[in-house]
């Protein structure tokens, strides 16, 4: 059909239109728009893409995963979305094909200690599968619409009034976070400024004129100044299956300087962040806008209040 | 006409019951009381007031008559009364002026007379009205314009001052050139604007200008030149501390000039003992500065083994030296890995220097020291001063340096002279630092080109064309950002900081100095040779006993 072979070559100039976007880096984009336009190609590809059967589709999409995911390799959301949509893909081959959640799960662990491997072989045709998957990546694309707020909404729980709460960078997340708290407690904020691209100078700019008292001090001050701070919240890039944090450049100095003083250190974190990859990543290529700091595990666990993070209630694969 | 001691003490008494009754509760504290211990006959003074809670500051023994019950300030009051006695009559007495304190430190009141209360400097009680107004006058006797603080300061430094650069200082105060001399003028304007930067460029400098100072001295009659010229240098000191406070080095140095001054014996001619004075004032600064300098770059060099990674940060022109003898004795390779910060970003002017010896240098911010640390083999840093309980006081973000460094087990050594070792303890950076002074406004990233300048200094160029001269001390940074405006940077074209001052909630904080504590650093190497960090008060009380 000449309609689909258009639209399948579409699809592909809009893949590799991504792709070239992310390979070229420059603005900063947010994480959640990256996971939505992410999540959209996904979509297009279920929906629009040559396939029949459900493993067809898991290839197709494997591959095409790989190649956004080659372009940026920092970008970790893109394969963390191409993974939960595997995911929803297997759930929902495995729902039409007559199996419960659960039972998958306990038997799947099973097969794998025991027979080395998944012994669904994803070939039997479902119609319903194509529609029964696009609605699962609508129902996570609704869900990451909500992270910022989920996110904000516990904010009146962990900062209490008079505090002096620092931050590094500019993170959004954050921003709401301590922004929901201002409407309720009054405390002060100090951003470090995270040179040489300064993004702290915005964020301190936009919680001052929600008249948040906000101070703005340089890289190099934050040891000498966290002896008088009640708590870090940052944001981060990924968090890591060990419970590491790849973030913004200094955010390792800063949990140090917080690990001496005892100071707890806030993690604001959507789901979408969490990344299955391990420690290896750190030796991979990087980008100017997000040196990587990866903390250590012994670390993390170590701080006082470690590493909270907020996930947003929903569930989530 | 002389007055016996007896007869001094009744003056004094019955001036000091006069005062009582008219002013109550508040001590006389319209005398400079900087001139040191008054003399008292046969009754040499233990150390006047230095700004610590040493043991000397319990002041001298007053066992000269039975005071039970009288405090130590009144005792200060009667002493003042009798000086007011002396000078009245023109008496040149033999003064036995013990250790000066350092200056710059006005004497205040203490609020409770009956008690021992520490007399804190001026310029870490910024929020207290009383004390700045106390402050004020004792500037307009000594006729030294003040200086006005700008801009809203953080809350948590309110007890410091924060000046501006924007404005020379001479357009924001009148200085008076009969009382001060205009080379310690322009000096002060060197420091206000940041030309002149660095512990041992200032304290060098501040030198010279003694000297020339006291050649052009000339002992009015009926003075001695050891209690006047003292007396005469009080504006300068005050007024230089105006324009920017004064670091540790300079406090000890003007503590050893004002010591020598006032010891010089009365036999001299005035000649003679400004011939004295310039000698010894050479000498400290060949002792102290020079030779401490060579004797600590060859210990260090000690240090540096083939094939070393050193992490330096900022400017310091004792590690920019070793490191340069070291590379100039062939037969130790090493490379440098430049640390630097905003927004004084002094790094460039060490990257300078070393790539211009031709040791291989990276450079990276203070943000990336995590990333560059593992393939580190040691840190060599340099000090401001060295204080009584260990700490290294430095450049802000010092301490950071060697709080990661002690994480990823990477040795720090410190660079320190023994002239910067001082009595004063500090726990943390807030109690005593410095908020910025003026501002260069904003220069982007990396455009200044050096031009060589006919006076033998150097030439750099702002992108807006502006041109700042380095003398070519041993320590000329082309930025002394202080002021927090110097925070304000151009990113895409858009300065996001730039309306700070009408934003109510918005403030900046520029740090000078902060302190690290002495657990985080591994060694000090000093002119007396490689100690740790907990021996400082060894040396300070070995350095006393010499003097």
């Amino acid at each position: 059909m000449p309609g689909a072979a258009e639209r399948g070559s579409e699809l592909s100039e809009q893949i590799e239109a991504f792709a070239a976007r992310l390979r070229r880096g420059g603005e900063r984009p947010r994480s959640e728009d990256t996971a939505r336009q992410t999540l959209s190609l996904l979509r297009k590809i279920v929906g629009n893409g040559r396939w029949s059967r459900a493993g067809e589709l898991m290839d197709l999409i494997r591959t095409e995963g790989q190649r956004m995911t080659a372009a940026q390799p920092s970008e970790t959301t893109v394969g963390n979305m191409v993974r939960r949509v595997l995911k929803v893909i297997r759930e929902e081959y495995g729902r039409l094909h007559g199996r419960s959640e659960e039972s998958d799960q306990q038997e799947s662990l099973h097969k794998l200690l025991t027979s080395g491997g998944l012994s669904e072989d994803f070939r039997t045709p479902y119609p319903s599968l194509r529609a029964n998957v696009i609605e699962a990546i609508n129902e996570m694309l609704i869900e990451l619409e909500g992270t910022t707020d989920n996110i904000a909404m516990q904010a009146l729980e962990h900062i209490h009034s008079n505090e002096v709460i620092m931050t590094i960078g500019y993170s959004r997340t954050v921003e709401a976070f301590l922004k929901e708290a201002a409407r309720k407690r009054k405390f002060q904020v100090i951003v470090a400024e995270c040179a040489p691209f300064c993004q702290g100078h915005e964020m301190a700019v936009r919680l001052s004129k929600e008249n948040i008292e906000t101070t703005v001090m340089s890289d190099a001050a934050i040891f000498a100044v966290m002896s008088r701070v009640n708590k870090v919240i940052i944001g981060t890039k990924t968090i890591l299956a060990n419970g590491a944090l790849i973030a913004v450049s200094g955010t390792h100095t800063l949990a140090l300087a917080a690990k001496h003083h005892s100071t707890p250190l806030i993690v604001c974190a959507p789901m979408f962040k969490l990344s299955p990859q391990g420690r290896s990543w750190q030796k991979s290529t990087f980008t100017a806008q997000c040196l990587t700091t990866s903390l250590q595990s012994s670390l993390l666990s170590s701080f006082p209040t470690s590493g909270v993070m907020h996930l947003p209630t929903s569930t989530a694969s | 006409p002389e007055l016996s001691r007896e007869e001094k003490l009744q003056l004094r008494k019955e001036k000091k019951q006069q005062k009582k009754k008219k002013k109550g509760e508040k001590g006389s504290s319209a005398e400079p009381a900087e001139l040191g211990a008054p003399p008292e006959p046969g009754q040499p003074r233990a150390a006047a007031q230095p700004p610590s809670p040493s043991a000397s500051a319990d002041g001298p023994g007053d066992g000269e008559k039975p005071t039970g019950g009288k405090s130590k300030a009144e005792l200060r009051a009667e002493r003042r009364a009798k000086q007011e006695a002396e000078r009245a009559q023109k008496q040149a007495r033999k003064a036995e002026l013990s250790q000066a304190a350092t200056t710059a430190k006005p004497r205040q009141s203490p609020t409770e007379p009956q008690s021992m209360v520490k007399r804190l400097p001026e310029h870490v009680q910024v929020d207290d009205p009383s004390a700045q107004r106390k402050f004020a006058k004792k500037l307009e006797r000594q006729q030294v314009p003040l200086r006005q603080d700008y801009g809203t300061k953080v809350n948590l430094f309110s007890h410091l001052h924060q000046y501006s650069r924007k404005k020379p200082l001479t357009q924001q105060m009148s200085i008076p050139s009969t009382v001060i001399h205009p080379a310690v003028v322009r000096l002060g304007l060197q420091y206000s604007q940041g030309i002149i930067n660095g512990s041992n460029a200032r304290c060098i400098a501040l030198l010279e200008v003694f000297k020339q100072l006291i050649r052009d001295y000339s002992t009015p009659p009926n003075e001695e030149l050891s209690r006047d010229l003292v007396a005469k240098l009080k504006p300068h000191i005050s007024f230089l501390n105006q324009c920017r406070p004064l670091s540790a080095s300079m406090g000890n140095a003007i503590k050893f000039l004002k010591k020598e001054i006032s010891c010089l014996p009365d036999t001299l001619r005035e000649d003679e003992a400004k011939e004295k004075l310039q000698d010894t004032i050479d000498k400290y600064l060949r002792e102290k500065i020079v030779l401490a300098a060579e004797a600590i770059s060859r210990s260090a060099f000690e240090k540096i083994n083939d094939h070393d990674v050193i992490l330096v940060y900022g400017c310091s022109s004792l590690v920019n030296r070793t490191l340069c003898d070291a590379h100039a004795k062939q037969g130790r390779a090493f490379r440098v890995v430049v640390v630097d910060s905003r927004p004084r970003l002094e790094g460039r002017e060490t990257l300078r220097r070393l790539v211009r010896q031709g040791i291989h240098c990276t450079y990276v911010m203070i943000n990336a020291i995590s990333y560059v640390l593992p393939e580190v083999s040691k840190v060599l840093l340099g000090a401001h001063a060295l204080l009584a309980n260990g700490s290294v006081m430095s450049r802000v973000g010092t301490s950071q340096i060697a709080l990661v460094s002690k994480a990823y087990n990477v040795p720090v050594l410190v660079c320190c002279e023994t002239y910067k070792f001082c009595e004063r303890v500090q726990t943390d950076s807030f109690v005593s630092n410095e908020l910025g002074t003026a501002s260069v406004p904003f220069l982007p990233l990396g455009t200044f080109s050096p031009s060589p300048c006919c006076s033998g200094g150097v030439l750099l160029q702002g992108q807006d064309g502006e041109v700042l001269s380095l003398p070519l001390i041993l320590m000329a940074s082309p930025l002394s950002a202080d002021d927090p405006d110097d925070l304000i940077v151009l990113r895409k074209g858009q300065a996001q900081l730039g309306g700070w001052a009408e934003n109510k909630s918005l403030r900046l904080l520029n740090l000078v100095y902060d302190v690290t504590p002495p657990d985080l650093v591994d060694l000090v190497i000093t002119d007396l040779g490689m100690i740790p960090c907990t021996s400082v008060p060894v040396v300070l009380r070995v350095k006393n006993v010499d003097q």
